[in-house]
Parts: structure tokens; sequence; C-alpha cells
């Protein structure tokens, strides 16, 4: 892999300072190097949205601040959660008074650095409530599934969270939703190309030529069998096999698809790969109410994809249809 | 009763940040077998920044804790951020109004630690974490105090403990962190936080029998 990059050690900052001149208009950075905030924010009356984790993820997590979406994000190294300080900074930067909803992956070390924060803000008395993403099915049965990864659902999380939040809604009503939201999302993940770390210089799992592992997490977390390299048709129904008995989805539901690139996977193979799952859905009496296909949460250069649904109701509906505005997902 | 003064104390703290930088490559190396390749790299971050300011000012044992158990918590992140952040601001919170560190100070800082530690990652004995190794090692301590021998014997037993504790991680199946997605695949390796952790212990034992 030849890269574009300066230093390898620096490549978080050096990302940030570039990210946020991009986006000078919806993006501040704050007084913490590795928490950025949408320019509004605190916005007056509306409860924060608030994310965090290990970088290497574009457009995760930063790209999705902005309207109607996330109002700061704590940023960690690459694949390594952020420290409590910067959750507790990002709580900050978001709190207008009306608390604070973070909404992030169920990964240990977010999980311990989200806790410590917690009790940073509350002796600030800023209030907190999490709702902890946990979409990926290969990455634990069904009776253990509040140990599972979040992966992509989490975009689908933010969104709900973010139009609850600009709705007027309570802490407790934006964590009720985000809730709701995830665990009626689901999700899967394929690997064709492993990736590095730069600073560590070397991938840390393989993907064999001519294969792919199925169930892969974002990080190489090895997933539930590696098969001959299948067709895109043939992955649809591959992947939708993980998918669908999970919760289940069945015919006559409504449904949001988002098919995300892991890094390396060019967009166009991703639309191969869509018009086979929205066929199947189809012969299934499963409808697409709204999709989404892109990179919207990667893994470095990894190759593969991740593909979620999330099934609807009214509720859910309303806040995937409020418009948003940011650099992962703008929305008219 | 054996001691020594939490003044001169201050090169525990730097003996162990040493160690730690040494093995930056070997605990990236062996997280690289079952996570990401990237622990040496982020505890070493911390630990250098941390010997930084250690070195710039008049520290003691509890104040140097506490500098490098802040920077952990604040800057560094991940899991081993908060984790050993915890455990060395537990060590320098239940030393800093003490003179002379003895075995009673001292039992009273590996507990509030390991209790510290506990709570945080919610790991138990068996996980494949380093909860594996500072958990015999301190109960070790405590066992041979109240049998009646010195702080230096305690100390020396303390150290075998956690090495056995840290072998015990090999044979495991990880049930904590990023490694338990491997399930059965992890075993074989040891826990990079355990091995990392007897690094800790080990150097905290042999500087510490050095001044008594």
């Amino acid at each position: 892999m030849q890269r574009i990059i300066n230093e390898p050690q620096n490549i978080v900052d050096d990302m940030i300072k570039g990210f946020s001149k991009a986006h000078s208009q919806t993006i501040s950075t704050t007084s913490n190097p590795r928490v950025l905030k949408y320019s509004r924010a605190p916005v007056r009356g509306k409860v924060g949205i608030v994310t965090g984790g290990g970088s290497g993820h574009k457009p995760a997590f930063i790209g999705y601040i902005g309207k109607n979406l996330c109002d700061a994000v704590a940023i960690g190294e690459i694949f390594s959660s952020p420290p409590a300080k910067a959750f507790f900074h990002a709580f900050k930067a978001a709190d207008s008074g009306k608390g604070v909803a973070c909404l992030y992956g169920n990964y240990a070390g977010d999980n311990m650095n989200v806790k410590m924060a917690i009790e940073m803000a509350e002796d600030e008395g800023i209030e907190v409530k999490t709702v902890i993403a946990n979409d990926d099915v290969p990455s634990a049965p069904k009776d253990q599934i509040n140990k599972r990864r979040g992966v992509a659902g989490e975009v689908l999380m933010w969104k709900v969270g973010g139009a609850k939040a600009t709705m007027g809604g309570s802490l407790d009503d934006v964590i009720t939703i985000a809730q709701k939201a995830i665990d009626n999302t689901r999700s899967v993940g394929v690997g064709t190309d492993p990736c590095t770390i730069p600073e560590v210089g070397h991938p840390n799992f393989t993907i064999e030529e001519g294969k792919m592992e199925v169930g892969i997490g974002h990080h190489g977390e090895p997933g539930i069998k590696v098969v001959p390299l299948q067709t895109a048709d043939e992955l649809a129904q591959t992947m939708l096999d993980v998918i669908l008995p999970d919760i289940p989805f069945n015919s006559g539901d409504e449904v949001v698809v988002l098919l995300s690139g892991l890094g390396a996977t060019p967009v166009m193979e991703l639309y191969i790969l869509y018009s086979k799952v929205a066929e199947i859905l189809n012969e299934k009496g499963i409808n697409v109410y709204r999709s989404y296909v892109g990179d919207y949460f990667t893994s470095l250069e990894m190759g593969g994809v991740t593909l979620t649904l999330m099934k609807l109701d009214s509720e859910l509906k309303e806040c995937i249809d409020m418009p948003c505005e940011s650099m992962g997902l703008t929305q008219l | 009763m054996a001691s020594f003064s939490n003044k001169n104390g201050v090169i525990i703290t730097l003996d162990l940040i040493d160690i730690i930088n040494a093995n930056k490559q070997y605990l990236s190396d062996l997280d690289g077998l079952i996570g990401d390749g990237d622990h040496g790299i982020n505890m070493s971050k911390g630990f250098s920044k941390a010997k930084k300011l250690i070195d710039e000012t008049q520290d003691n044992l509890s104040s140097s804790l506490k500098i490098l158990g802040t920077i952990l918590i604040d800057e560094i992140g991940g899991s081993m951020g908060p984790i050993y952040g915890s455990m060395f601001l537990a060590f320098a919170r239940n030393s800093k109004k003490h003179e002379l560190i003895d075995e009673k100070v001292f039992s009273e800082m590996i507990n509030n630690g390991l209790e510290k530690i506990v709570s945080l990652g919610e790991a138990k004995v068996g996980d494949k974490t380093l909860v594996d190794t500072i958990t015999p090692a301190v109960r070790a301590f405590d066992e041979v105090i109240a049998k009646g021998e010195s702080f230096a014997t305690a100390l020396e037993m303390m150290k075998i403990a956690a090495e056995k504790g840290r072998d015990s991680t090999k044979d495991m199946v990880a049930k904590k962190g990023r490694a338990s997605r491997l399930g059965e695949r992890s075993k074989g390796v040891l826990d990079t936080g355990a091995v990392s952790c007897c690094l800790i212990l080990t150097s905290i034992s042999e500087s510490m029998n050095k001044m008594l």
C-alpha cells in the first residue's frame, strides 16, 4: 500500500486539520484537539448528540457532524477509542442544557472511556445518556445480543437520534428512539482484502487471494466463515441470509438499506451488489423505503462491504425522512 | 517495618516507564497476533509523555503516578488508557498521604488499583485480560504479609504470582476486549494486557526491593 501521508504517527492530527479546513462552514475546532463540533453547537433548546470512536472509518465519525445529525465527536487514534477526556469535552461542546445523548458502538475501549466521561460530566451537572449500537449480527449469537459490535448501523442511529433532537424531543425521547432504531437494525460485513494501521506497517489479519470472509468486523475481527470469492449476485444472497432471519424481517416490512464500502471496494461494485439485494428483497415482499449506497463507514483500505437493514415504523420513517447536512450524509 | 520514602520513590515510576518503552515493539507484535497490533505504540505514547513531565517536576512516587495516570486517561484512550490510568491514579491516591511507603500502604495501593480495574473493565479472572495477572499478584502479596513475612519477600512473591498469572492467559479463550471476538482462535497466545501488566508489576517489585 503506497500512502499519501506525512509522519505515520501524526496521521490523525493531520487528517483533523485538513477536515476542519475543508468543512469550515459546518465544522468548528474546540479547545480539545481531539474534539470537533458542529459550528452552531450547542444548539439552543436541543438535546446534544455526541458520538466518537477510533479513526480510520471515514466518513465516520466526524463526517456525521452537522445539521440534524451529530453535534460533537470525540476522535481516537486509528481503530482505538478516544480518551475519556475527549468524550467529556464533546459532551460539553454539545450540551445546551437539555442533556446529551451519546450514541456510540459496542467496543470495550469506548464503553470504558464513555463511562468515565459520564462521571466527569456528572460532576459538572451535564446529563448524559447512552445508546450502544450492536447491529453486527455475526459478532455474537442472538442470545448474547448485547455483546454484538456496532458497525454501519450507527449511521442510521445518528440519523434517527439527530432528527428526534431537532424535532424538540427530550433526552429520554431521543434515547428511546435511538435505541429503537438500533434494535430494528441488522448488519453483516464481508471482507475481500485486509487493511494496515500505518504506524504498525503490516496487516494484522489476512484474507487469501480468491477468498472472502463473511461476517468480518471493521477491524478485521474474524467472521463466520471464509468462502471462495462469490459473484455480486451470490454475495447478495449470502449477506441477506445472515441478516433477514435475525429480527426477522418479513414480507410486508418496510426497510432502509444501507450498503457501505469498507474503503477499497469501488462504489461501482456496491451498485452491482445493491441491484441484487433490492431484487431479492422485492421477491420477498420487503419494501425498500429508502436506500443509501456508498462509502458511509469504512476501515482504512479494507476491501469489502457492510450491508445494513433497518425495519421501519411510522416514527422511524419520520426521522429518516428529515433533511440533514454533513460531509458524510446530506439529504434534501 | 521496612519502608522507603515516597520522595525517593519517583524512581519506581521512571523505571516502569522505561520497561514499557523498551518493550514497545514486543507488545505491539504480540498484540498483532490476536488484536490490532497497536498496544505497545499507544502505551509508549502516553508513558513517554509522562516521563517528560515527571523529569521536569520535582516529583515523589505519588505525584509521578498521578501524572502518569492522568495522561493515560486524558490523552491515550483505547482500552489501556482508562484501565492503566485508573490503576495508577488509585496507586497515587492511596499513597499520597504517606511519607513512608510500607507494606500496609502498598497493599492499599494495589488493592484499590485492582478494584478500579475490575469495576471499569468488568473482567473476571479467566477472561484472558490483565485481571489474570494483577488479581493473583495482589492476593499473593497480602497472603505473604499475613503470614508475617517481610515486605521484600511479599514483593518477590507478588512478582512470581504475576508471572504465573500472565502465563495462565496463554491457554484461555478471550472473553473480554477485542480478542474475545476470536473465540477459540484466541487460544495459544498470551494476552497483551496480561503481559504489559506483568512488566509493570515486575518492575515495581524490583525497584521497590532495591530501596528496602
